[in-house]
């Protein structure tokens, strides 16, 4: 009876034997190759901290009209312009402009690599069934696994700081990149790649000339994901080490500060859709061709 | 219209320049495995009901002329696509050969494959397949743009086909401005600026309004006097089939079921699905003068020098029937002496143009046809 009544367990000490092994497995794999993957890393950090103080120790009227341009650039409307800097200033007048450029600063650094990472894998996956098959449950893991689970073995290779909240940011945005540019090139019309094919065109040909060109809008759509997903990271990075606006937003939760919650919360926000609504333009804009309407 | 329709039977030799072989196409998981069962006969109803596999080609064998306009005509699934693709092995065969210029394609490796498709052939395709964020002038250039050739060599040569093709102004449109006869024409254009001796066109006008239609297959085929290339042109339309060949395979169910001049074809069908095809065509606009004439061989006698001297009743040899009995204004009882660049080459009564402007009838039609009239 007591077979039904209660699911058997492997026993507790089994159990905890079997933790303890793979935790001690671990703690010693971290005591070998921690300090190498620093250094490995080094690069990347260094990067990220110019980044930052760049950002921050620009004067704040020549950093407002660099993004000012870059979101003219990007969607060519006056009305998107005129809302990011009013947007920034507001920012700025509530004393939140530092914070905001080192969000913004991991932020771009994450959609970077992500970019460089899932733009090759998703291209794999497109041309190989097999590779899709292979990669597909660990791009599900990466996304549905709890950021906390996963912070615990990159804090404990990396330690706290800027490296490992940028890994943790990655992990979960990188996912919709490969995804999408997958999709993407998949979606690309039979019969315009079988034309090209039947000219004579190589893979690379094919890739470079037909199919990526023709998956733009799709893997625009995977950036405009992969930004919005590491900027919603950017509190949980907070955790371990990461500044920015994810850092006063933890400091509320836990003194119940109302106020300064809501405005970081809000910034972060401003920041989401700015970066959605020029990332969109943008993406449309490369396919103007697509727009001109057909027939005359 | 006025196509110069000379081409001799397949059987009288000419250059091929495509040589099909035995060639089988099964689809399925594994196809090798049915592929003696199909050659003992097995048909494409019990191979798909026993083992799931669909028979897409079966024993094709067909000589595809040099500079000559091939037409291969089925109705859907006949595996005419299927065949066409096999050319530039856009699709490889279950077993058989595909010799073009006394190669075997089959046996090209990756390298020499891209080769063959970049220069000795190129393609049309039903729904175009044009790049949509490309220009038409970029479109047209694409084959030569993978070729490698340089920029300005690519462009110029571009600018000249978009020209010929009757696109001159629309360089830098996209194609999705176009209409779809102009982005035929774009098709057509970027098949033929490559130079390639074989222009594979797969239902290219089959997607196009119908008057549309006719002026492409215009445009085509004052494109080939100048051009001479070796055409394969699929479609499932016998009207067009019948306009544009110099020779006509018909397909049905996988299988060659009847080849030649298109004429004769019309004339000798050899099997009912080709007599159901033919029986609704305007034979008198199809049929000519050669085809139902009586050859003569010899000089000319005195009396038929005379004759052509007055131009008394003579006609073309490549007149259409509609011509001869316009020009004939009813008169049956004439004959007509027939005319080839000069030259007699035949006698034409008109009795044998009024028989063959109806399709043989079959023979029990026939007798029901005797009976009605009886009971009326």
């Amino acid at each position: 009876m007591e077979f039904l009544d209660e699911f058997p367990t492997m026993g507790r000490s089994d159990l905890r034997d079997l933790k303890k092994s793979i935790d001690g497995g671990f703690r010693e794999f971290s005591r070998t190759y921690g300090e190498g993957l620093e250094n490995f890393f080094d690069p990347l950090l260094h990067f990220l901290v110019w980044f930052e103080r760049l950002l921050v120790n620009t004067p704040w009227p020549i950093v407002l009209g660099a993004i000012a341009a870059l979101v003219w650039f990007g969607a060519r409307s006056v009305t998107m312009v005129i809302a990011t800097i009013v947007c920034f200033m507001v920012i700025g007048y509530l004393d939140m402009w530092e914070d905001t450029m080192a969000t913004l600063a991991i932020v771009s650094v994450a959609t970077i690599i992500c970019i460089a990472i899932g733009l090759p894998v998703g291209i794999l996956m497109a041309r190989s069934n097999k590779f899709q098959a292979a990669i597909t449950p660990v791009l599900d893991v990466m996304q549905t696994i709890p950021s906390f689970v996963y912070l615990i073995p990159v804090v404990m290779l990396l330690g706290i700081g800027k490296v490992p909240g940028l890994i943790a940011v990655c992990i979960y945005a990188l996912p919709p990149m490969a995804r999408l540019t997958n999709l993407g090139i998949r979606l690309v019309d039979k019969e315009v790649l079988e034309a090209a094919t039947a000219f004579g065109a190589d893979y690379k040909q094919k890739l470079f000339g037909v199919q990526i060109p023709l998956a733009l809008p799709t893997i625009f759509a995977g950036v405009n994901q992969t930004i919005m997903m590491a900027l919603s990271m950017v509190v949980i990075a907070s955790l371990i080490g990461v500044a920015g606006l994810g850092v006063p937003v933890l400091r509320a939760v836990s003194n119940q500060y109302l106020a300064l919650g809501l405005m970081n919360g809000l910034a972060i926000v401003a920041l989401a859709i700015i970066f959605d609504r020029v990332s969109q333009r943008f993406g449309r804009r490369m396919q103007s061709h697509r727009e001109e309407g057909a027939g005359h | 219209m006025n196509k110069a329709n000379t081409i001799a039977p397949a059987s009288t030799g000419g250059e091929v320049k495509v040589s099909i072989r035995n060639l089988y196409k099964i689809f399925g998981d594994n196809p090798q495995a049915h592929i003696d069962n199909v050659r003992n006969g097995m048909g494409k109803t019990e191979l798909l009901e026993k083992h799931a596999h669909v028979l897409g080609l079966q024993d094709i064998n067909v000589d595809i002329p040099a500079r000559k306009l091939q037409v291969i005509m089925g109705l859907s699934g006949s595996g005419k696509s299927t065949l066409i693709r096999h050319i530039n092995r856009l699709i490889d065969p279950t077993a058989g050969e595909v010799i073009v210029d006394g190669e075997n394609v089959l046996e090209f490796d990756q390298k020499r494959l891209m080769d063959f498709r970049r220069h000795k052939t190129s393609m049309v395709f039903q729904r175009f397949g044009l790049f949509p964020h490309r220009t038409v002038e970029e479109n047209v250039a694409y084959g030569l743009t993978v070729q490698g050739i340089n920029k300005k060599k690519a462009t110029e040569a571009s600018r000249r086909w978009t020209e010929k093709v009757g696109l001159a102004g629309y360089e830098d449109s996209y194609p999705n401005q176009l209409s779809g006869g102009m982005q035929q024409r774009v098709g057509l254009a970027r098949a033929l600026a490559t130079d390639a001796e074989i222009l594979l066109m797969d239902e290219a006008f089959s997607a196009l309004d119908p008057l549309i239609r006719t002026d492409m297959q215009n445009l085509l085929l004052e494109l080939q006097t100048d051009l001479n290339k070796t055409i394969i042109f699929i479609t499932h339309d016998l009207d067009e089939a019948l306009k544009l060949a110099d020779r006509l395979v018909i397909l049905k169910d996988g299988a060659v079921i009847q080849q030649g001049e298109p004429q004769h074809i019309l004339l000798h069908p050899n099997d009912p699905y080709i007599e159901d095809f033919v029986a609704d065509i305007n034979r008198a606009r199809v049929l000519r003068v050669r085809s139902v004439m009586e050859p003569l061989e010899g000089p000319a006698t005195a009396e038929q020098a005379a004759q052509i001297e007055a131009k008394d009743h003579l006609i073309d040899h490549d007149d259409t029937l509609e011509e001869v009995i316009a020009r004939s204004r009813g008169e049956v009882d004439r004959d007509y002496l027939v005319l080839k660049n000069g030259q007699l080459v035949g006698n034409l009564h008109m009795e044998d143009v009024v028989r063959a402007l109806v399709p043989r009838i079959p023979e029990n039609e026939d007798d029901e046809e005797v009976k009605k009239t009886e009971a009326a």
